[in-house]
């Protein structure tokens, strides 16, 4: 139940009487107002900064702080006043929380600070309004990661016990460990680097023997060149070798982007090896030299930067696609265009449409070559048309890509999807949670209601009970559990009950009556049923079914088989109660699960067995009609807890 | 040369102020409604001040307009009953409430209507009810107002009850009250014939005690 309606609740009790004239049973009694405070005012003093509201407000939340007795352990004597020694900023959406109903999170503050306020006013996070929740779920997500990349790094301290495999996978990942995976590190970068560079070099002219044309270096010194290409591949090799060997999951380092480009760079040697100079293969053979080139990317595992900006290339793909995807529409509609303007015109060299597309390419990036030119003013006006949409076309998509890429340097990257999908599947949990939270507080109560009940009846000179003592201690216990409104609220809802004559069961114990009432022939009651005892229609068949075992989930089945027969007096009657452990969950922020039916905590089963006694009948009939829906007879006796 | 216009593009954003029309209709339908002063309530209603003034407070809190809608009281009833559809009932309710039919409740409406529930005579809340009951407003409740009515409280109770809600529970419940409120038997229940029946049944007499002390 929402604060704010809390103070409609009389009206909600008001409008019940329109169903008074069709009620047939008598209504349960009112819950007794014990003290009838007068709303006061309270101060509440946090830090200094002097908050005031009524005591009201606060009760709106028995399960927190400030709604229940732990605010007494910080009250002042002196000044008459509750004192809490934390941050007054924080407090201000505390105690909104309590004005409105909604728990705001306010952006300046600091998360986990805010977390701690929380957890000292007894307040779950959970209940936090739509409008600041995703703020807060990103706030709080960022800082576990900040402290989880805290502790990796923590983590770098050497663990004793790792085998051998495990200390070399960890040098290969993270240099600075040790000085040989720094070594090593520096070692595999020059070569790769040497490797890069005898490529280049390898095609560079390099003194011409005078009788014969300029040949590059590579076919003059054959021999050197080869001694380092093999040199550098067998680095490579062995590297990778070592690498495979002290992976953690050899399946999984292979298919790994790394592992590949190291694969595609060593390849061609061997196959290189594999290979004649066989003249028909040779051209396939110096097509497999271009790869060697790939031997750069190899730095990817020595430079942070290059591997964001893979990153961010792969995740910008859609933006790359739609550069390219219109790009090409550009691309062909104004080779098409020009073509058929310079169609006209003498030696040109627009001889046709994919012809047209160098010249479109060229003038939309802007780089006017000057090879192909229109040479008609139609094709002048075209081409310029062209250059200028050029750059709009080029223009587009390149900003998201840098903000792309500062986003991710910036911040770990989730995958969107995967974000959306929890955060929806998380608001519907926790209105689902709220909405349980209600309905399971009723039934709740309405186990300790007839408890509570079956106590109280007990008070009758003929208690022969464990301790007296215990039970007005438990007695008082229940008591104070609910708080007034809670009970309002309940009595409001049992009213209802006895207007339709129907109980309010929770979803498991209905599929089960559900069943019962398909197999045996259930004869509707007949609503007309009253008699003096306050019996309601319902009989006790439920006798048979108190061997079904209860589920530990948050609602808890209730079992409340309630007695009442239409028994004459002077008849006993046997009847057990069996009343199941209530789960400690705090899924409903509503129920108070501490102090509820503190019996029930203390034997995983209570069996009472309530025996009723003929006795002359009651004093007044109208005690009797204000009897609740516990017991048949007034002077139920308690014989034991077993 | 196409990137450094990009960006440059993107830092010197122009931002043209927005002229929304929704703006200017959202501020046409915040209407504001001021209760009338506490004395006049006072002499008009049986509270007394300071009951006035907590009825007030909870009232403003959840309507800060100062008038209650039907879908807001819809919501707001709904609370109180989270196991089934209270939305029915709460529209009899609503209207019931808004005297004027005005699609509106305001403060004054409501304590009236309080007062009356509240405190007011037995034969003034017996009125009240029966004008709950009568949703044509013609003077009679006949079986099938009767019956939206029954209906209507039903649907409170939500789906998980013992024992299960059968369909014809309500027609049974109605035939039932017709029996006892229908004196003269021609099928409509007047408003005499109504104070009459309540009156001569002592469990309705007490159940509408039940709610006096609930300020």
């Amino acid at each position: 139940m929402a604060a704010g309606v809390a103070a409609w609740l009389p009206f909600a009790r008001a409008a019940a009487i329109g169903w008074m004239p069709v009620a047939n049973l008598p209504m349960p009694v009112a819950p007794a107002e014990k003290s009838k405070r007068q709303d006061e005012l309270i101060i509440l003093n946090v830090s200094g900064r002097r908050f005031q509201t009524w005591r009201n407000t606060l009760d709106r939340y028995p399960d927190t702080l400030l709604g229940s007795s732990e605010k007494e352990f910080f009250y002042n004597e002196e000044t008459k006043e509750y004192f809490f020694d934390r941050d007054p900023d924080v407090f201000r959406s505390v105690l909104n929380f309590y004005r409105t109903g909604k728990l705001h999170y306010p952006r300046y503050e600091c998360i986990s600070s805010y977390d701690e306020e929380l957890s000292f006013f007894g307040i779950v996070p959970e209940i936090i309004g739509d409008c600041c929740y995703e703020e807060y779920k990103d706030r709080k997500r960022e800082n576990a990661e900040r402290l989880m990349d805290d502790q990796e790094d923590n983590k770098d301290a050497k663990l004793p016990n790792m085998t051998f495999r495990e200390t070399m996978w960890r040098a290969f990942e993270n240099p600075h460990t040790s000085t040989m995976a720094l070594v090593f590190y520096y070692v595999t970068g020059f070569f790769i680097a040497v490797s890069v560079i005898t490529n280049v070099v390898e095609t560079v002219p390099c003194g011409s023997v005078p009788n014969q044309k300029e040949v590059p270096c590579g076919e003059r010194y054959t021999v050197a060149f080869f001694c380092m290409d093999t040199a550098c591949v067998m680095i490579f090799t062995v590297e990778y070798l070592m690498r495979l060997f002290a992976a953690p999951s050899r399946y999984r380092f292979m298919r790994s982007v790394m592992s590949i480009i190291d694969v595609v760079a060593i390849l061609p040697y061997y196959i290189g090896l594999v290979m004649t100079d066989n003249e028909d293969v040779s051209g396939a053979f110096v097509t497999l030299r271009v790869f060697r080139v790939f031997r750069i990317f190899k730095f990817s595992r020595h430079s942070q930067g290059l591997r964001i900006l893979g990153y961010t290339l792969k995740s910008c793909a859609s933006e790359l696609g739609f550069l390219l995807f219109s790009l090409t529409m550009a691309i062909i509609i104004f080779a098409t265009v020009m073509f058929y303007a310079e169609k006209g015109s003498t030696s040109s060299k627009f001889t046709s449409i994919p012809a047209s597309f160098w010249y479109t390419i060229v003038t939309m990036t802007t780089l006017g070559y000057g090879d192909m030119v229109p040479k008609t003013i139609a094709g002048k006006i075209f081409g310029s048309i062209c250059s200028l949409s050029g750059v709009l076309v080029i223009a587009l998509p390149v900003p998201v890509i840098v903000s792309n890429f500062s986003r991710i340097y910036h911040q770990n990257q989730r995958a969107d999807k995967r974000r959306a999908q929890k955060v929806q599947k998380a608001r519907l949990a926790r209105i689902r949670l709220s909405k349980k939270g209600s309905s399971t507080a009723f039934l709740h109560s309405k186990r300790n209601g007839l408890f509570n009940e079956v106590l109280e009846l007990t008070h009758l000179p003929y208690k022969m009970n464990l301790s007296e003592q215990s039970s007005t201690e438990e007695e008082q216990q229940l008591s104070k559990s609910t708080s007034l409104l809670e009970s309002q609220h309940h009595h409001l809802l049992h009213c209802l009950e006895k207007t339709t004559n129907h109980e309010f069961v929770d979803e498991q114990y209905y599929q089960q009556s559900y069943l019962e009432a398909g197999l045996q022939n259930y004869s509707s009651q007949s609503p007309s049923l009253s008699s003096q005892d306050g019996v309601t229609g319902t009989c006790c068949t439920r006798r048979s079914k108190k061997h079904h075992t209860p589920l530990p989930n948050a609602s808890g089945p209730a079992h409340m088989p309630p007695l009442r027969h239409a028994h004459p007096r002077g008849l006993q009657e046997l009847s057990t109660i069996h009343i199941q452990p209530l789960s400690t969950s705090r899924s409903s922020l509503n129920m108070r699960v501490d102090d509820a039916a503190p019996l029930n905590c203390q034997s995983s089963q209570i069996t009472t067995a309530i025996i009723s006694i003929p006795t002359p009948p009651v004093t007044t009939p109208e005690g009797d009609a204000h009897l609740p829906v516990g017991p048949a007879h007034q002077n139920v006796v308690k014989v034991s807890a077993l | 040369m196409g990137a450094v216009v990009g960006t440059l593009t993107m830092q010197t954003k122009q931002r043209r102020p927005s002229r929304d029309k929704a703006d200017d209709d959202l501020e046409m339908t915040m209407v504001c409604h001021r209760p009338e002063g506490l004395d006049q309530l006072e002499a008009l209603t049986n509270f007394n001040k300071r009951e006035l003034q907590v009825l007030y407070r909870g009232f403003k809190n959840e309507c800060p307009s100062g008038v209650v809608n039907e879908e807001t009281f819809k919501q707001i009833y709904s609370q109180f009953f989270p196991h089934g559809d209270a939305s029915t009932y709460a529209h009899y309710l609503f209207n019931a409430f808004d005297t004027a039919q005005s699609g509106s409740i305001k403060f004054e409406d409501f304590v009236t209507a309080l007062s009356t529930l509240l405190r007011g005579s037995i034969t003034e809340k017996l009125q009240w009810t029966f004008n709950l009951y009568d949703i044509n407003r013609d003077g009679y409740i006949n079986k099938e107002e009767m019956t939206d009515i029954v209906r209507a409280i039903y649907d409170m109770m939500g789906k998980y009850t013992y024992p299960v809600l059968k369909n014809d529970a309500p027609k049974q419940h109605v035939d039932a009250f017709f029996q006892k409120m229908d004196k003269n038997r021609d099928g409509v229940v007047t408003l005499d014939e109504f104070i009459l029946s309540c009156q001569e049944d002592e469990n309705i007499m007490r159940s509408l005690q039940l709610f006096e002390n609930v300020i």
